[in-house]
């Protein structure tokens, strides 16, 4: 099976751009970063590309830097390594170092990239509800088309089904900046700590007032819906009340945002009740750090 | 690496020395490429899928698992493999502290378990117990239980630090 596939491993940016543009066959090829979840349906034969195009040689995309605006930019094939170990990214969004040492164990961590866990659109992927919840933006290329970028928020539009036209490939993720004084806040529930896929995870960013009142609060969860999903209901009943005051009632409505699915991992019913008892502990636990 | 798909020439430098490996498919695994191709089996199978460690080797100082590397990405990189822990055919203090420990009982994750303890200990001289379970958390072993494993590496930790006690 692996010794069938065709591979093109291009020098740069540009020569992987004239490769999705005019693909061997005419069929977009399956791009390869850290292998990390390609490696496994290539082995296992229930993902037959007619191609593969690595891109781990287009050193242009590996990194962080900021904008003129202030927001971070994140090559996508930066590893989780490279991002639990950036101060850049520790201080302009400590979620996301937290979501990335979640991610199986050292090895998967070394080789899997943030443009991957976006690519590959799965519900679960660990750093997706992060992306939600500080409000991100993905930045593509193409040879014909240059840059182009897509809101996080709208990016997934099904079940697997990203925003990634046939002769584009993702080459950074932009991060908002958080808001002074933000709390952020990450949980992943699995069967163990390490090298466990999730039945849910939350992301969470939110500031108080001088009153001690929430003022901004995004929510975002993994695992309990056909995409990452923004918690709108959770978000309106916690937005301007006192943290104990609210906490439970955005439990109660963070149950109703999410429809989660019976799977091998986990259930609908334990989803739904974790995904609200983490809202509830979250919003609960503002104010008071 | 040339692009045809029956057979690329890849080069990389496995434990200290140059190989090259021809008319290799550039998607096979390099699990694959190290056992079969070059006769290097220490490194051991164990799911195939990423879950286990068993196959994890360094590649540019880092622990992957060999299993979802394909070969044409090792192409210029440097390898090290559990054989190239031994020091001029005695085993390294990592190696012979295991034995002291009694870290292995199968031995199937041993090799991996090795490979993720010295990238450990290259970037870290004393590991707290809860480092070391942090960095061993991608090998499992369904033997030891892993309490005589963690005692290994803080031994050998110790012994690389040149002779404190270890504990």
């Amino acid at each position: 099976m692996l010794a069938d596939i065709s591979v093109q491993r291009p020098a740069d940016l540009a020569e992987a751009l004239a490769v999705l543009a005019d693909p061997p066959g005419g069929e977009r090829p399956a791009v390869l970063a850290g292998g990390t979840d390609l490696m496994v349906v290539l082995s296992s034969g229930s993902f037959r590309p007619s191609s593969v195009l690595s891109i781990d040689r287009l050193s242009e995309l590996r990194g962080v830097s900021r904008l003129p605006d202030g927001r971070l930019e994140i090559g996508a094939l930066t590893t989780y390594r490279q991002l639990i170990r950036s101060p850049e990214v520790a201080a302009a969004s400590p979620f996301l170092v937290e979501a990335s040492r979640t991610v199986g164990a050292a090895q998967i961590q070394a080789r899997g990239t943030l443009g991957g866990n976006v690519a590959n659109a799965s519900p679960a992927g660990d750093t997706l509800p992060v992306l939600l919840a500080q409000g991100a933006e993905v930045v593509l290329a193409s040879r014909d088309g240059g840059r182009r970028l897509s809101r996080f928020e709208t990016f997934y539009a099904g079940y697997r089904q990203a925003d990634i036209r046939p002769d584009e490939l993702i080459v950074a993720v932009r991060l908002d900046v958080l808001p002074d004084g933000a709390a952020t806040w990450f949980r992943k529930v699995g069967t163990r700590l390490a090298q466990a896929i999730s039945k849910v995870v939350l992301a969470g960013v939110a500031t108080t007032d001088a009153a001690g009142r929430i003022d901004v609060v995004r929510l975002a969860a993994g695992s309990v819906a056909p995409t990452p999903v923004r918690l709108s209901g959770a978000e309106a009943a916690a937005a301007g009340g006192s943290p104990a005051d609210v906490a439970a009632a955005a439990g109660i409505a963070a149950r109703a945002d999410v429809t989660p699915i019976d799977d091998v991992r986990s259930d609908a019913t334990y989803r739904r009740e974790v995904t609200g008892r983490l809202v509830e502990r979250f919003v609960g636990s503002l104010g008071s750090a | 690496m040339r692009n045809n798909p029956g057979g690329a020439t890849v080069r990389f430098v496995l434990n200290g020395q140059d190989v090259t490996v021809d008319q290799v498919p550039p998607m096979e695994r390099l699990l694959d490429t190290l056992r079969e191709r070059l006769g290097v089996t220490g490194t051991k199978e164990g799911c195939g899928e990423g879950e286990c460690g068993a196959c994890t080797v360094l590649v540019d100082g880092e622990p992957v698992v060999a299993c979802l590397v394909p070969v044409c990405q090792a192409d210029g990189a440097e390898v090290l493999t559990v054989e190239g822990l031994a020091e001029g055919g005695r085993l390294s203090a990592l190696q012979s502290e295991f034995v002291v420990a009694g870290g292995a009982q199968c031995g199937i994750c041993t090799p991996g378990i090795l490979v993720s303890a010295r990238a450990l200990l290259d970037r870290n001289a004393k590991p707290t117990r809860d480092e070391i379970r942090e960095a061993l958390a991608g090998n499992l072993c369904r033997c030891t239980g892993y309490q005589k494993v963690i005692d290994g590496v803080q031994r050998a930790a110790a012994a690389e630090r040149g002779g404190e006690s270890a504990g």
